[in-house]
């Protein structure tokens, strides 16, 4: 996140949202956004809608066996399609600013 | 009075930072979080010190008590590696396939969601919400395991 919030320049440029989402509470959430001074949005999840909805619950992976989700990256359009996916076979090795930037050129 | 070992020391302190400064420090960029060579480094200097420390415990005049110091702290070390090792290269992709998962070219499922500041925030909005006056281009979704 904190790759993202330093190419963020870059990714306004390229008129590219990003958006960080995980199971942590809006509480959770403003504390992590204040304490890194992130400037893009992040939004919680707990019941795992939008996670089920991308198929990405890793079960019982999170503190005190809770479900979370498995870390997993989607550039969409402005339609709404998918263009390009990053599902990690390893949740260290995650897409870099880089790759997603030459991705987000194919967009409409 | 001989000599402190500070070789063996030195070693099993530097693997255990190695370990520790993964998940904690080196994770913060790409160049040293997606192939930890920062973290090798370390243990590659710090099982070298270890070689050091441990030939200089069992020289000629170290007695038993520095050998069995060595050989406790050499094997702590191995630990050490086998659970960076672990925590670096196994458990990290013990993950679901995400089979189901949105592939190029389909639609991307809608939701809303609370967001920093609980207010409900909608994929569609994402969307169209100006980014600095212009209309966005994309939404980069970036689903990730949270910090609890």
């Amino acid at each position: 996140m904190r790759g993202i919030e330093r190419s963020l320049d870059k990714f306004n440029a390229a008129g590219i949202r990003p958006v960080a989402i995980s199971v942590d509470s809006p509480e959770q959430l403003r504390e992590l956004v204040e304490t890194n001074k992130f400037t893009f949005p992040f939004l919680s999840d707990p019941d795992l809608t939008a996670v089920r909805a991308y198929d990405l619950v890793h079960p019982g992976a999170g503190e005190e066996g809770r479900d979370i989700a498995r870390p997993a990256e989607f550039l969409i359009d402005s339609s709404g399609t998918v263009r390009w996916v990053n599902l990690t076979d390893n949740y260290w090795v995650r897409g870099t600013p880089e790759q997603i930037l030459e991705a987000a050129k194919t967009l409409p | 009075m001989r000599r402190f070992n500070w070789q063996i020391w030195a070693g099993f302190l530097i693997g255990v930072f190695a370990l520790l400064s993964y998940p904690t420090i080196f994770v913060q960029w790409p160049a040293t979080r997606d192939f930890p060579w920062v973290n090798i480094l370390l243990f590659v200097i710090a099982e070298i010190f270890i070689f050091v420390g441990v030939r200089r415990a069992f020289g000629p005049d170290r007695g038993i008590a520095s050998k069995i110091g060595a050989v406790i702290l050499a094997s702590l070390s191995s630990l050490v590696l086998l659970a960076f090792i672990m925590v670096a290269f196994v458990s990290s992709t013990w993950m679901p396939e995400a089979a189901g998962a949105p592939v190029v070219g389909s639609r991307a499922p809608s939701f809303t969601l609370a967001d920093s500041n609980g207010r409900q925030v909608s994929l569609s909005e994402l969307q169209s919400m100006p980014i600095s006056s212009a209309q966005p281009r994309g939404v980069l979704l970036i689903f990730y395991r949270g910090y609890w």
